[in-house]
């Protein structure tokens, strides 16, 4: 028991002697290329370097930065100021560099594009109506506009930008973003909101609407790091520094999501051209990957249920044996049940940090509920008739327990463990979500890509471990519950 | 050896046992009597400790049931229900031996003494593997004693024992039991409702009605010297085979 307990653990805790520059990067392929990039300068210097792809959003990544559980990732100034410096009056670049430096944080100088938002449409409606600023605009009420959900409730979205530029425009639909880019195509929609390094632009040749009044504030790509990193690094990372232009991006981005190149080469192939770096793209074979990430997901699940068994045990014994705590007992595991997943993984990172510890900790809050049912249940249903045998063949209380009541209640008590094994399986998914990895992983990609085959990737194995997880404790059923409840349920 | 000494219980509004008197001297055997509802199990669930009287006094082998007792007092009873309370998770030897092994009884011992108890009970042997759902009514019944008579306690607590047996079975059994009874030389509490059963088994019956005595004595005396109306209805309910033979007359007994 103690090895496999020691065999676990050597599973999850990393093991490296050299320090390693742990680079992360955003849910989304463009911050996922600059993580790529990024890891590949470290390298560049014989320093180990690791890149957490698509490890979470602005807040898991800045406080994984601050925790030093990361090193470095991209991020957008506009972003930094906005959204997590929001309190602080931030005017320009050098009052950041102070307010980062003041966390133990440093920023690279720009990297050469930014990502905002503008407004897009084709160029033959361009032409038709003579726009080329937004201030133009004002004067074409008649064009029709759908905007993403976020960009139109957002105070410095629609709401702020038609009052800055006196836009007459008030039937605005909102619309989901890849949706926008069809009713465009299809002339449906007349302009749409766009990020500036979308690929779309390209993809569609469409033409920006000039900010002309500077309307949105700017969100300046650089690469954010903490300052104990090394000399070296640091001005390695410095070398992408002014090196990535708009078109460039846009193109790396168009290469990623519409001709679906894997990030790694997109990314070595702009490093070989533009930075003259030689990079060697490793591609893991579908085998490897899925192994992988079963040995992943496996340790979160295995993990978790261990875990889970250990406190559902006494809990569900409590509940059975004292009337009074079983609302409690079962009210408690039962809200736990209700927290959304991301919820409670975002609720425990400051604890517990990123990556494995706090999916473990999610997983096995959510696999308590099923088992400490299974245990209550089949404990209640113990008749009066036997629990009063062994009470009158004067057994102790542990005695009876052990002997006689968990066996009687085991058929209740694996169907409660196997429930709460393939929820976990299920909920394990999300780990993905933080780092954690596992099959959560390729689903996590594939949506974000639109890559059906990659969220099969993830999906498949994923039901195909439930089902077999299934199979398994059927058979355990065998070994567990006495042959003689087998009989008597058979009869 | 037993006895209740004004002795009340009730589980909410119901009162059970009403100011009950009783007294089982050593190695006699006592039954008691009563339609169902009587009172008669609660007796025998009050002796265990299994549940808990209201007032009175309960002494086991003169010292006062206690909490701190209670478990020897348990061990040194055997305690057989209707349906034999078997543990459906265990052989019928697993049954038999689970107080022994939890109190460190090594395996010749345990065999030695299942070897006594199969012979004592009349049980094929080849069935102590078998489990609870693979027995018949009366083997289950015959391995409940087992498993009651293996500590060779002093007392012998009996409810309802035979009350799911077929006839035939039943009528082997009181044979069975009664020369168990006397071989051993036990203290033995056996509750029935049947008026024959009764005469069949004891030196002296308490009938019991609505929580009380309503008279003890040997069967002659409640035959020949009823106490009370309701005495003489409860004698007088019994069919006895002098009636013309029906489909159910074989339906020995019965309230």
């Amino acid at each position: 028991m103690k090895r496999a307990i020691a065999f676990l653990l050597l599973l999850v805790l990393p093991v490296s002697a050299q320090p390693e520059v742990t680079v992360a990067s955003k849910k989304f392929t463009e911050n996922v290329l600059l993580g790529e990039l990024a890891t590949l300068l470290v390298q560049a210097t014989g320093t180990p370097a690791r890149h957490r792809a698509e490890l979470g959003g602005t807040r898991v990544l800045f406080s994984a930065l601050t925790s030093a559980a990361i090193d470095v990732y991209p991020e957008y100034t506009g972003t930094i100021t906005k959204e997590i410096l929001q309190s602080e009056d931030i005017p320009d670049h050098t009052a950041l560099r102070a307010a980062l430096a003041a966390r133990g944080l440093g920023l690279t100088a720009p990297l050469g594009f930014e990502n905002t938002y503008a407004l897009g449409l084709l160029r033959q409606t361009a032409a038709e109506h003579s726009l080329s600023t937004l201030s133009d605009l004002a004067r074409r009420p008649e064009l029709r506009l759908a905007f993403s959900n976020e960009f139109l409730d957002r105070e410095d979205g629609w709401p702020a930008l038609s009052a800055a530029y006196g836009l007459p425009h008030d039937d605005v639909r909102g619309l989901d973003h890849d949706l926008a880019y069809k009713g465009l195509t299809s002339h449906d929609i007349d302009i749409i909101d766009v990020y500036t390094t979308d690929a779309e632009i390209l993809q569609h040749d469409l033409l920006l609407l000039e900010d002309d009044l500077e309307f949105f504030p700017r969100y300046d790509a650089v690469l954010l790091y903490r300052l104990d990193l090394p000399a070296d690094v640091v001005s390695a990372l410095e070398r992408l520094a002014g090196r990535i232009d708009v078109a460039a991006m846009r193109e790396m981005n168009r290469r990623a999501r519409i001709e679906r190149v894997s990030e790694a080469q997109v990314a070595a192939d702009f490093a070989r051209e533009q930075l003259d770096l030689r990079a060697v793209v490793r591609t893991r074979s579908l085998l490897s990957r899925v192994g992988l990430r079963t040995r992943q997901h496996l340790t979160l699940v295995i993990l978790a249920m261990l875990a889970g068994c250990a406190l559902a045990l006494p809990l569900g014994v409590a509940a059975a044996r004292r009337p009074r705590l079983a609302p409690v007992i079962l009210g408690c595991v039962g809200v736990i049940q209700t927290i959304p997943a991301l919820a409670l993984l975002v609720f425990m990172i400051p604890f517990l940090g990123i990556y494995e510890p706090p999916a473990i900790a999610a997983l096995f809050l959510y696999s308590l509920l099923p088992m400490v049912r299974g245990i209550f249940t089949g404990l209640e249903q113990i008749g009066p008739a036997l629990s009063e045998s062994g009470l009158a063949l004067g057994l102790g209380s542990w005695q009876r327990l052990w002997r006689i009541e968990l066996p009687l209640a085991s058929p209740s008590i694996m169907a409660g463990i196997k429930t709460s094994s393939i929820l976990v399986i299920g909920f394990a998914t999300l780990g993905a979500l933080i780092g954690a990895g596992g099959y959560g992983q390729p689903i996590l990609t594939g949506i974000r890509l639109d890559d059906t085959s990659l969220v099969l990737e993830g999906a498949i194995p994923a039901a195909l471990l439930a089902l077999v997880v299934q199979y398994l404790f059927g058979m355990l059923e065998h070994i567990v519950v006495p042959r003689g409840l087998r009989l008597q349920r058979g009869a | 050896m037993l006895s209740l000494e004004d002795v009340c219980k009730s589980f909410g509004d119901q009162v059970v046992l009403r100011h009950l008197q009783l007294e089982v001297p050593r190695g006699t055997t006592r039954v008691l009597l009563g339609r169902s509802g009587c009172g008669k199990s609660t007796v025998l669930r009050l002796l265990l400790g299994l549940s808990d009287a209201d007032s009175g006094t309960i002494r086991f082998d003169g010292e006062r049931l206690s909490a701190d007792s209670v478990q020897a007092v348990r061990r040194r009873c055997g305690y057989v229900i209707q349906d034999g309370g078997l543990f459906p998770h265990l052989t019928a030897e697993g049954n038999v031996t689970l107080l022994a092994g939890q109190l460190g009884w090594d395996r010749t011992r345990c065999a030695a003494r299942l070897a006594e108890l199969l012979a004592l009970t009349d049980l094929d042997p080849g069935l102590m593997d078998h489990y609870p759902v693979e027995l018949s009514g009366g083997q289950r019944q015959r391995v409940a004693l087992m498993r009651a008579l293996m500590l060779d306690p002093d007392v012998l607590l009996l409810d309802e024992p035979l009350a799911a047996l077929d006839p035939i079975i039943r009528f082997e059994l009181q044979e069975d039991l009664r020369r168990i009874f006397r071989s051993l030389g036990k203290t033995v509490v056996l509750v029935t409702h049947d008026l024959a059963e009764a005469a069949f088994f004891a030196d002296s019956i308490v009938l019991m009605e609505a929580g009380s005595v309503a008279q003890e004595g040997r069967i002659d005396d409640l035959l020949q010297r009823p106490a009370s109306d309701f005495v003489t209805r409860f004698v007088g309910a019994q069919r006895g085979l002098a009636v013309p033979l029906g489909n159910d007359a074989a339906q020995d007994g019965g309230s």
